[in-house]
């Protein structure tokens, strides 16, 4: 009898468990399919991609995630969530567990080619950078020598941190630990002088999880370039274009002025790039093999790129971030939209 | 007060020795329960508060269990569907329970296991009867560390009855299968197991075939307790004496007749505290699923520990959690001690 | 009829069922491999061993040999071998020892104390060593940093960089004491023993040594009361007892289930990546997020353990026939 249900058990667990397929080469089939996109995030850092209290996922990469949805289903909802750790997130990717991974990973070389990844366009240009507590008066990163430095295992951080040292003919003691809020609390706790990572996710660490987020200081000098970008399954070029012109869109949006507000009136706009943008002349759409109201989605339930920004990580949150590298070419900024034609 | 006194002579101060010992011993008592009894009864917070109220009250922070023990029990299970959790875990013990009398030890007890396992999965699952559909990955807390204890044991028990019989068979090449996987298993670290399963098994399947994380920890759980129990299993075919064989044999029952009939019967009743011992191992083991991002019960309890205003009491947490533990495998070993007597005395 | 007398023949189906079972495993094996080649080839992921004379380029907080980022994979796994088998054996002995005396402690007849090591034992072995390592480093880290450092004893600190202890200079050819002191952030010269190390080994050594007090424990009770008394009129003194009648006697039933207590110490190290030891687990695990190579990477590990496990359990099972001929 034991034996019996065990069996029944496994398999109704293997059937509520197997996803329809998400074979390369037709990622996208799969997941009109299904119905949803199932994006791979951070467990949560704040800004980029975190639960709220009711469990909705909001941030800076969950608006990607959410811009393929609409892109695709012209509902940005339709997206199942699977929080990553740094470790997990390459495997999960390269294993079909998503179908694609928006969780602040930098664009290397060896993660284009031998781990077997694509990479769309960087939503995020970010650097290495260093948070120190105020009371032990470090003002630059050069002061650091002989410093505990927490830094999260296996990401490009660590290395970057090896680097720099070496080069500067520093010493440092590491203190890695896996999951990031166990690696914050040793540095809350004072086990580490400094904490580096990403400039911006110091930040979202400083203002979500820091007791009086005034007693720490971010140094100036950053170390390293860390374009945080999406990342797809190597080899479906179909897919990989998808996710590329939605963020596009994002930003070409902006630099056309076109906001969640103003995009309906847009339509209306005699501007012959904002009428193929939005769907009013034909042929985007059924070039990337989706609606020809596709870029209309994104930008009026997403927003452009700079809402984004603003919301997520801007000024309209507690994290309150500069455009900086982030800003529109025209600003200064790095943020450029290849021609939506 | 005489035999007191007599009492403590003879158990506390029989011999110097014995003597400083005993003052050794009430040194270390008075040096650890007056502060702590400081903390945890008289300086600390009770009920509904605010990290602040507790840091005023300046012992410890009970506040945090009122605040918090939802996440910690439940996790990221969504919060107005907690009462179903709630129904799976009470399920649970219940089962665990009625498992634990003798005279309950009836063909029935298996239909009441299937019964009760189909229901806590519809409780837990939801997407029929008007229940809205929860998904393994926002299961968490007490309930999963359950349902992962439970079902890897009650999963892993027949196949290690098989892998036990292969170990003991006359025939050289599904000997060295099953030995092989029960010393390889045993000589892994469970880190190591739950890993490979959480990364590796997507690449062993054919291409396209996805399983989820929760059912990905099962199967490794699965797959480690199945080589321990299967020892244990071992045990009890070892302890029947060589009689019974040669009995089963002159009545010219096969091999398969000869283990239903005779031996299975006889080897399990003597195995059932080892299992016991073993689910108590799985139940702690448990909590190493944190490692490969479920959210049981002490990842639960990290959880609600990781707002900067409760971190500094993450003591409280985790007694609390440590408390938990104790009261499921205390029972369950001072239960596996008591039967073991009982049995023994049946066979006498 | 001819087939029936085949069935019949035990020979026949032991062959059957043996080529059945090799079929079956050699058909998994292949299935496996075969996914899990095509899988990789699929993703496009790079194979072999070849990474591990590639640079490592990250760091290792502590380690026994020399290392930098500049060396290759294959000696950072190495620093994490050393280290697995470092507080693997720290906690043997230590654990070891304090199991003997809270085991002893049960048995000596003096109430208070026996009932105290018993609260100790079934405290600890009820509640999951993950738990109780989060405690430890918890407790560990919530010392006062390094220029607050609590200073006990001349040249000892203890804060939450650890404990500084003076150590031994020998690197002039004799010896010089080497005294620690606070430099820039953190202490130099002397001996250190992080928190995570502490923390880890202080976990695996109190949460092992309750068991083993069992261990103990069960194996002095198997000593029939009639030999300590026989021993007693042969006017053997106590000590002369316990070493000659009890412990002879008693190690061989302790021997066994102590095996595989220290097969447990081993097993359970692993948990360091939770709190941040550079066990060989914790490396290995870098590495394989740094090259994506989770098959190689997991591959190794595994055979590591196995060959630590066949060899802790082969020098037990050498010291079990020892202590078995001696009764003899």
């Amino acid at each position: 009898m034991k034996l019996t249900h065990a069996i029944g058990a496994v398999a109704a667990l293997a059937l509520m468990g197997a996803a329809p397929p998400a074979r390369a080469g037709a990622t996208m089939d799969a997941v009109k399919a299904k119905g949803f996109v199932q994006c791979g995030v951070n467990l949560g850092l704040y800004g980029f991609s975190a639960p709220d209290d009711k469990g909705n996922w909001t941030g800076l990469d969950v608006d990607v995630c959410r811009a393929i949805a609409a892109a695709l289903f012209a509902d940005a909802n339709k997206v199942k969530y699977t929080p990553l750790s740094a470790q997990q997130r390459l495997p999960a990717l390269q294993a079909g567990e998503v179908d694609l991974l928006a969780r602040n990973t930098t664009w290397t070389l060896t993660r284009d080619t031998a781990n077997g990844l694509d990479f769309t366009t960087p939503n995020y240009f970010d650097g290495q950078g260093f948070m120190v507590a105020r009371k032990i008066g470090v003002k630059s990163v050069k002061e650091l020598n002989g410093a505990t430095v927490c830094v999260l295992p296996g990401t490009t951080t660590e290395q970057n941190l090896a680097d720099y040292f070496r080069a500067a003919k520093m010493t440092y003691k590491p203190v890695v630990i896996e999951k990031n809020e166990e690696l914050n609390s040793a540095f809350f706790s004072g086990r580490c002088d400094a904490l580096t990572s990403d400039a911006s996710q110091l930040a979202g660490v400083r203002a979500g999880q820091a007791a009086n987020p005034d007693d720490y200081v971010i140094l100036p000098e950053l170390i390293s370039k860390e374009p945080l970008t999406p990342a797809v399954r190597q080899g479906d070029s179909q897919w990989t274009d998808l996710v590329r012109w939605s963020q596009y869109v994002m930003v070409y949006a902006e630099e056309k002025g076109v906001t969640s507000k103003t995009v309906t009136v847009a339509q209306k706009s005699p501007d012959p790039d904002l009428q193929r943008l939005l769907g009013v002349t034909v042929g985007n759409g059924k070039a990337l093999g989706i609606d020809e109201k596709w870029a209309f989605n994104i930008i009026m339930q997403v927003g452009n790129y700079g809402e984004s920004f603003e919301r997520n990580v801007g000024k309209e949150s507690r994290l309150k971030l500069d455009r900086g590298l982030n800003a529109l070419y025209t600003n200064g900024g790095l943020m450029y939209a290849m021609p939506p034609r | 007060m005489t035999t007191a006194a007599a009492w403590a002579k003879k158990n506390l101060f029989g011999s110097p020795a014995n003597t400083v010992l005993t003052l050794l011993g009430l040194a270390l008592l008075w040096q650890v329960v007056p502060p702590f009894v400081g903390w945890a009864l008289i300086h600390a917070s009770w009920g509904a508060g605010t990290p602040e109220s507790c840091r005023q009250a300046g012992g410890a922070c009970w506040t945090l269990l009122a605040e918090r023990h939802r996440l910690m029990l439940f996790g990221l299970y969504p919060y107005e569907q907690h009462w179903r959790p709630f129904l799976a875990m009470l399920l649970f013990v219940a089962l665990l329970a009625i498992s634990s009398q003798r005279r309950c030890w009836r063909p029935w007890l298996g239909a009441l296991w299937a019964a009760a396992v189909v229901l806590i999965g519809v409780l837990m699952w939801g997407g029929v009867l008007g229940l809205a559909t929860v998904e393994t990955a926002q299961w968490g807390g007490l309930p999963l560390t359950l349902v992962i204890a439970v079902l890897a044991i009650v999963i892993a028990f027949p196949m290690s009855i098989v892998l036990a019989l292969g170990r003991r068979s006359q025939l050289p090449a599904i000997k060295a299968v099953s030995v092989g996987y029960i010393e390889l298993v045993r000589g892994l670290p469970l880190v190591s197991v739950l890993f490979m399963a959480s990364v590796m098994f997507p690449l062993f399947l054919p291409e396209g075939i996805t399983i989820d994380k929760a059912l990905r920890a099962l199967v490794g759980m699965t797959l480690f307790t199945a080589a321990y129990l299967a020892e244990a299993v071992r045990g009890g075919l070892q302890a029947i004496p060589k009689g019974q064989f040669e009995a089963a044999d002159a009545l010219g029952l096969g091999y398969w007749q000869t283990m239903r009939l005779i031996i299975l019967p006889q080897a399990l009743r003597l195995v059932i505290p080892p299992i016991v011992n073993q689910f108590i191992t799985c139940f702690k083991d448990t909590s190493l699923v944190t490692i490969v991002g479920l959210y049981d019960l002490l990842a639960a309890t990290k959880a609600s520990l990781n707002d900067p205003a409760w971190r500094p009491f993450f003591v409280e947490g985790y007694l609390a959690a440590a408390l938990v533990y104790f009261c499921f495998c205390f029972f369950m070993s001072r239960y596996s001690q008591w039967l073991e007597r009982e049995l023994a005395k049946g066979s006498r | 009829m001819r087939v029936t007398g085949l069935w019949g023949s035990a020979r026949f189906r032991g062959v059957l069922y043996q080529a059945l079972v090799i079929g079956g495993v050699v058909a998994l094996g292949s299935w496996l491999l075969r996914n899990t080649l095509t899988n990789l080839e699929i993703r496009g992921i790079a194979t072999g061993f070849g990474f591990l004379g590639r640079e490592a380029g990250f760091d290792i907080s502590e380690s026994l040999i020399a290392f930098t980022p500049a060396d290759t994979y294959s000696r950072a796994l190495v620093v994490g071998l050393l280290n697995t088998l470092l507080v693997s054996a720290l906690g043997i002995v230590l654990a070891t020892v304090l199991g003997t005396v809270v085991g002893v402690v049960r048995l000596s007849g003096n109430w208070l104390l026996g009932r105290l090591a018993t609260l100790y034992v079934e405290s600890i072995r009820n509640v999951p060593l993950l738990l109780q390592l989060f405690v430890w480093y918890g407790l560990v880290t919530a010392l006062p940093g390094a220029r607050q450092a609590l200073n006990p004893l001349p040249g000892v600190f203890l804060s939450n960089r650890g404990l500084v202890i003076p150590a031994l200079d020998w690197s002039h050819g004799w010896p010089l004491l080497d005294s620690p002191h606070l430099a820039g952030f953190n202490f130099t010269g002397g001996l250190t023993l992080s928190p995570e190390f502490a923390a880890l080994l202080a976990g695996l050594t109190f949460y092992t040594a309750a068991f083993i007090a069992e261990i103990v424990r069960a194996g002095i009770l198997s000593v029939p009361k009639g030999q300590v008394e026989a021993a007693l009129s042969l006017g053997l003194s106590r000590g002369q007892i316990l070493r000659l009648v009890v412990l002879p006697q008693a190690l061989r039933v302790i021997v066994p289930p102590l095996t595989s207590q220290y097969l447990n110490i081993c097993k359970n190290s692993p948990l360091a990546i939770a709190i941040g030891y550079p066990d060989l687990v914790a490396v290995s695990n870098t590495a394989i997020n740094q090259t994506g190579q989770a098959v190689e990477g997991v591959a190794l590990v595994m055979g590591v353990f196995l060959c630590i496990s066949l060899g802790l359990s082969a020098l037990m099972n050498w010291y079990n026939k020892r202590v078995a001929l001696v009764t003899k």
